[in-house]
């Protein structure tokens, strides 16, 4: 259960300031699916940096379940991403030098379980998206959307309750970016978790229980 | 997991890893040859001094020279109207002279050795007497007696830029034909015999014959340089005038490490040599042996303290007068070498630096993804320190590699140095056969190159020849295990050094920023 009241968060720019987010206020319960939509540059990656704990808003308040994540110490908020918090991005931001599965593993670096319990961990979690046949492929030796289910079997192998999606498709083409979504639709429902998925296709975000739209720093229902 | 990542990040970038490598290796090769080398070039160096110190000889003192304020006065030859032979007309005169040294000889009393063996942390010591016998001998017509050679340089017969032991005969310079002089100088070393494990004694092997022993103390017996013997036309069980008395050469010796010739051309007991010149109880030089090396220092201090008239030398201060390709080698270490080592040293922990930096920089979106999945800056951290300590780590082993490689072909190759010390330093102002003229040294005047304080001025040319015991000697480079241990060190603190750069530059990204950024 996310909170934020009055939450805003302003970036200086060289010379100027620009306000990303302008007094929100957001409600978003456990399991929840939910689709933000909105222009370039409105503030979406701004708030789901926000919902992520990898940022502090400027003012307001936003809590997490009943933690004030935007007063936390850094220090906090580090275990609060690796305990809690699954992300999934655009650019899936895998480790070139790394494999498939050894991708998957450094999402567990900071639990203490053995070798083995970690590899069966991350095979199980490369299982679920589809991907047992290529655990030991190169970031650079699998297509887009492969490389995307490695990104999502990494968020998901710590089994957080939160998964935060920012854009998850945008770089993919049409027929993979549907797999992408039936996939993160599916462990949504799978595991209860409280998906957030920040997208430009209206067609995905039709599939959302709800639907936000932020513009200009401000966020409203869409109808 | 740690271990993997490391792993895949060395192979997966090879070119950062064999940048920072290659720099490292390079500095760490070039520390290790330089290194190997100044320890090479300082074994040559003491295997130099040792032939004319003696081995395990930590330091010598000298009587510290002072200009002489009254001259002992001109030294002459007297011959007077009976001595010699006569022979049809001239007058054959020989006579041989075992003299102090040239000004007039500057020596310290035997008191001082007595204060040496006192000091704490000498082990042992040995005092020498370093003199020259000079034989005058020649015909002069009975009409002209001449003292020879007189007082001033113009004052006797011209016998000048004589060569030593060059025999020199020339018609009188008095208008009268007939006139013959030779002249023929050697050096000569008074040893104590009871004390063979310190000072020149130790550092000459008998080649034929026997040497001298402690039973000789007080005899009329020499050993001659096998050098000396040889040019000198004289062999063992023949025998030498020195100072008027006739000495039976019981032996030749050489020095022990090297093929070049030993300290003095003639070598006789220490009191024998005192009488035999005047000089009762004095010595030119102390040999002190240290308990350790650990106490040079510390005997050296307090030699200095008691002994004020003297000249302390250790090794170090003496290896400034080792001269020739040898000393031009030091130089080249402690100077090129030295400042080159570091010089690469410092570019190859900029490069690492810089490098690791740059790498961190390209990353930047990874250590962000790293931190948004939950990794701790520690962790990440540890992780940008783990991987440029393994790259210099790996430039350390190739550089000790390439030291290795280096010290054993410079070793193969048999490169050889000559070096010389300089005799003027060695016996201060006075040198075994001959003393280099102008600053000797220990940065006096020399006696013998200054014609005004010069007794014998006629003899001035022959002081000209300075420098002797040239020794040819193959340079070795140690391996040394500390020399590899600085190594690993150096490698070890560069890697510490880039890794904790770069991993301050990853941790202290802030995630958000991190994630945004387009690398
Ligand atoms: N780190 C930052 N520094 C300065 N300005 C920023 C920063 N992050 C975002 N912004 C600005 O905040 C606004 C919102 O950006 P963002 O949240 O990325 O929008 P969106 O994801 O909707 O495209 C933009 O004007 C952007 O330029
Ligand atoms: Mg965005």
């Amino acid at each position: 259960m996310y909170e934020l009241s009055n939450v805003s968060k302003t970036y200086k720019q060289r010379n100027r300031l620009v306000e990303a987010l302008q007094s929100v206020d957001l409600q978003i319960a456990d399991g929840q699916m939910v689709a933000i939509q909105g222009p370039t540059g409105g503030g979406k990656s701004t708030l789901l940096q926000l919902l992520g704990a990898l940022d502090r808003p400027s003012s307001g308040t936003i809590t997490l379940g009943d933690v004030d994540i935007s007063s936390l110490p850094d220090s906090k908020l580090v275990e609060i991403r690796s305990h809690k918090i699954g992300f999934v991005f655009q650019t899936f931001n895998l480790i070139p030098t790394l494999n498939a599965l050894e991708n998957v593993e450094i999402a567990l670096q900071g639990e203490k379980i053995s070798s083995s319990a970690r590899i069966e961990r991350a095979e199980a979690a490369l299982a679920s998206v589809g991907l047992s046949d290529r655990t030991r492929h190169l970031p650079s030796e699998l297509s887009g959307g492969q490389q995307q289910r490695v990104a999502i079997a990494r968020a998901l192998v710590k089994n957080p309750e939160i998964l935060l999606a920012d854009e998850p498709t945008g770089n993919l083409d049409e027929q993979t970016r549907d797999d992408i979504m039936d996939l993160l639709e599916g462990l949504w429902r799978e595991k209860g978790l409280t998906l957030v998925v920040v997208t430009h296709d209206s067609a995905i975000a039709k599939r959302a229980q709800r639907r936000l739209v932020i513009q200009a720093g401000k966020i409203r229902e869409a109808s | 997991m740690f271990l993997t990542y490391l792993r895949r990040e060395l192979f997966g970038r090879r070119k950062q890893t064999a940048i920072i490598a290659a720099g490292m290796a390079l500095a760490i090769g070039l520390v290790i040859i330089v290194n190997a080398f100044s320890q090479g070039v300082q074994s040559a160096q003491s295997k130099v001094l040792e032939s004319v110190y003696g081995v395990g000889t930590d330091m010598t003192v000298t009587l510290t020279p002072v200009a002489p304020t009254a001259p002992s006065g001109p030294q002459s030859f007297g011959f007077d109207r009976n001595s010699g032979t006569n022979v049809s007309g001239t007058q054959k005169v020989s006579q041989s002279r075992l003299t102090g040294g040239i000004g007039g000889g500057q020596f310290m009393p035997t008191s001082d050795l007595a204060t040496v063996e006192q000091t704490t942390g000498v082990k042992g010591a040995a005092g020498t007497l370093a003199l020259q016998n000079i034989t005058f001998s020649g015909q002069i017509p009975q009409a002209f007696q001449v003292p020879l050679p007189a007082s001033g340089a113009g004052g006797g017969p011209s016998v000048q830029k004589m060569q030593p032991r060059t025999k020199l005969n020339r018609g009188g310079t008095n208008g009268n034909g007939g006139s013959s002089f030779n002249v023929d100088r050697f050096s000569v070393l008074g040893v104590d015999l009871s004390k063979t494990a310190v000072g020149p004694l130790s550092a000459i092997t008998v080649s034929n014959g026997v040497g001298l022993t402690s039973t000789d103390t007080g005899t009329y017996k020499a050993v001659l340089d096998s050098n000396y013997a040889t040019s000198a036309k004289l062999s063992t069980g023949g025998s030498i005038n020195i100072g008027g008395q006739d000495f039976s050469i019981v032996g030749l010796v050489t020095p022990s490490t090297s093929d070049s010739s030993s300290a003095s051309d003639a070598y006789i007991s220490l009191d024998v040599a005192q009488k035999l010149s005047g000089n009762a109880d004095k010595l030119s030089t102390i040999y002190v042996q240290a308990n350790s090396n650990k106490d040079i220092a510390n005997v050296k201090a307090s030699l200095a303290s008691v002994l004020t008239a003297d000249t302390v030398k250790t090794q170090s201060d003496l290896a400034s007068s080792v001269s020739g390709s040898l000393a031009s080698a030091s130089s080249l270490v402690s100077g090129l070498g030295y400042w080159l080592s570091i010089a690469v040293l410092i570019a190859a922990f900029l490069i690492a630096i810089l490098f690791t930096i740059s790498g961190v920089s390209r990353r930047t979106r990874e250590f962000g993804t790293l931190k948004a999945i939950g990794w701790k800056n520690r962790r990440i951290m540890a992780q940008v320190l783990g991987e440029s300590f393994i790259q210099s780590m790996l430039g350390g082993l190739i550089g000790i590699g390439i030291g290795l490689v280096g010290i054993f072909a410079i070793n193969r190759d048999n490169l050889t140095l000559q070096g010389s010390a300089s005799a003027g330093s060695l016996f201060s102002g006075f040198g075994r056969r001959a003393v280099a003229g102008g600053a000797n040294a220990n940065g006096f005047p020399s006696p013998v190159g200054d014609p005004a304080t010069l007794p014998q001025g006629a003899f001035g040319g022959s002081g000209r020849r300075s420098v002797e015991t040239v020794q040819t000697i193959t340079m070795h480079l140690p391996v040394a295990l500390n020399v590899i241990l600085l190594a690993v060190a150096l490698s070890i603190v560069g890697g510490l050094l880039a890794g904790a750069f770069g991993g301050w530059r990853a941790s202290r990204l802030s995630p958000a920023a991190a994630l945004r950024s387009v690398n």
